[in-house]
């Protein structure tokens, strides 16, 4: 990083510069979470509220209580299947595209990519249209003579619904990893008598393998905090871990229980996050080395 | 250049019809004149798009969410400026760990965001303040500014502001004349990714809004869990419209692909 002359004199000036967003991270960020990690130890009484005292039994009633069990299996189950799906779907279509002509590979990527930015809940409430009774995948299995299904509030539609919000997050990583590799590697392989499957599996595969391991942790992350999704699609049957952090804080209105699963969610969250920096940081040693 | 096959092709168009479907059925119940969510055949009407703007609630959080991400965007630049200029043109202790946490809003659940900072509103009185909740969304959407206009001081060689400083132009000629115009791509692109994610915002929201400050999505989200009529579909038509808007802005100062695929 270069210093201009004349800036690096007064030594306070970079603080000064990142003063006022530090403060506001500070009270807005750092203080209500170091709170929440409070709260999470705190009595709870259903008739008096928040007691004070330090006490781990939210934490031991989330770990022993087969309530709970159920909500966090069912999360880990919902989301690694969104993750397995997005997987066999995103990483393929990613490289589909990477062999389209660049003018339809434009198109196609902003068809896939611009959901990203539109609001989750016109998504979720998009295929609850689509899954209702009357929805146009009824409709359709009705003329095949299948006959209706119930497709709202399972977790079928759950996933589907996750699957569509993730797509794009798995898609852009492998995407990027395909845009790093050397088509004269696979020119060579195919030109030494390699067949395109032995090409894909030798050439391809291990060159887009840290694209896919990185879209999986961020799908998976994401898939698991996710709230919208599972209170839409879901209903009030399915609850995931996010929906029941919800309702711990305004339906029970049990905050220091609702406390203890959030910062659970939180530490498995930073936890996929660090592990996936740890992995890459070795790669590229090994990679150097 | 190598083909995809048929397979490959059918494979790619059954992905395009999965991402479009919910966006396009939204859009297309917008226009139905029945009074149940069917896709109009025969006939369009307008009449669920009047009943959205004759809703008062829907209307009050529509303006709501577009002040807030007004303000949430602007803010948010405001502050990404100065630390994109320190964290890139300075040494100092610290940099790593501010870089960290004006990052960290990105991977730290929403959901765990809104209900800490339901327990400081609480705690300090400030539940169903219009200015607390900018603040919330700031913290959250400066992550999205502040790499943009990183990526537009990175980019950009300093050694044409040395020559400018060289050449005898004051630190703040320097700024006006030669930093600001070569990061303003990233700041005007960070300025609109900021708006659509302030915009969008709801798992957060839920938990810091009031009943006088509830955002679009939140109010969507109520709306959805309790009845759906084709009204919903009208509110998602407009909301997918002013996002579309700003996308098409965003792609033409920044570039969407820049954006989207530069984002992880």
């Amino acid at each position: 990083m270069s210093v201009p002359a004349s800036m690096s004199s007064p030594k306070g000036l970079p603080y000064a510069m990142s003063g006022p967003a530090f403060l506001l991270f500070a009270t807005l960020l750092l203080v209500p979470l170091v709170l929440t990690a409070l709260l999470s130890f705190s009595n709870f009484d259903h008739h008096v509220g928040v007691k004070g005292g330090l006490t781990l039994q939210h934490y031991v009633a989330v770990v022993s209580d087969d309530f709970y069990h159920e909500i966090f299996l069912r999360t880990l189950r919902l989301s690694g299947l969104t993750t397995l799906i997005c997987i066999a779907v995103g990483a393929p279509e990613a490289y589909f595209l990477s062999r389209m002509s660049p003018r339809w590979r434009a198109i196609c990527l902003l068809i896939v990519l611009a959901p990203l930015l539109i609001s989750v809940v016109v998504r979720a409430f998009g295929w609850s249209m689509l899954l209702g009774r009357e929805g146009l995948i009824n409709q359709l299995l009705e003329l095949t003579g299948i006959g209706r299904q119930r497709l709202l509030y399972t977790e079928a539609a759950v996933i589907v619904g996750l699957v569509h919000i993730m797509m794009p997050f798995m898609i852009i990583p492998v995407w990027t990893s395909l845009q790093k590799l050397d088509r004269s590697t696979e020119q060579a392989a195919l030109s030494l008598g390699a067949s395109p499957f032995t090409v894909f599996r030798r050439i391809i595969v291990p060159q887009v393998l840290p694209g896919i391991l990185s879209g999986s942790l961020i799908v998976f992350g994401l898939s698991a905090s996710a709230f919208a999704i599972p209170g839409l699609l879901g209903g009030r049957r399915i609850k995931t871990v996010a929906t029941l952090i919800y309702d711990e804080y305004l339906h029970e209105l049990n905050w220091p229980l609702g406390a203890a699963i959030a910062i659970i969610l939180l530490v498995a969250n930073l936890l996929i996050m660090l592990g996936y920096n740890r992995l890459m940081e070795r790669r590229y040693r090994r990679a150097l080395g | 250049m190598t083909r995809n096959g048929i397979p490959a092709l059918i494979f790619h168009v059954l992905v395009m019809v999965f991402m479009l479907a919910p966006l396009v059925i939204v859009c297309l119940v917008a226009f139905t004149p029945e009074n149940t969510l069917s896709i109009p055949l025969t006939s369009f009407s307008l009449r669920w798009f009047a009943e959205v703007f004759r809703h008062a609630d829907f209307m009050q959080s529509f303006w709501n969410s577009l002040v807030l991400a007004f303000l949430a965007a602007t803010i948010s630049v405001g502050l990404a400026v100065p630390v994109g200029l320190a964290l890139t043109r300075f040494e100092f202790r610290g940099r790593a760990f501010l870089n960290g946490l004006f990052l960290s809003p990105l991977i730290v659940p929403h959901l765990v965001l809104g209900v800490a900072m339901l327990q400081l509103f609480s705690l300090i009185g400030a539940t169903g303040s219009f200015w607390w909740l900018v603040g919330s969304h700031v913290v959250v959407v400066t992550p999205y500014a502040l790499r943009l206009i990183l990526a537009a001081l990175v980019g950009s060689d300093p050694s044409i502001e040395h020559a400018a400083q060289s050449l005898g132009a004051s630190d703040f000629t320097v700024f006006r004349r030669v930093t600001l115009p070569l990061m303003l791509p990233g700041l005007s692109g960070g300025w609109l990714l900021s708006f659509i994610n302030s915009f969008d915002e709801l798992t957060m929201s839920v938990f810091v809004t009031a009943p006088s400050t509830v955002t679009l999505p939140v109010r969507m989200y109520m709306y959805a869990t309790e009845s759906i009529d084709p009204m919903m579909a009208s509110v998602s038509a407009l909301v997918i419209a002013v996002t579309a808007a700003a996308m098409l802005l965003l792609d033409r100062i920044y570039g969407l692909d820049r954006v989207l695929v530069g984002q992880r």
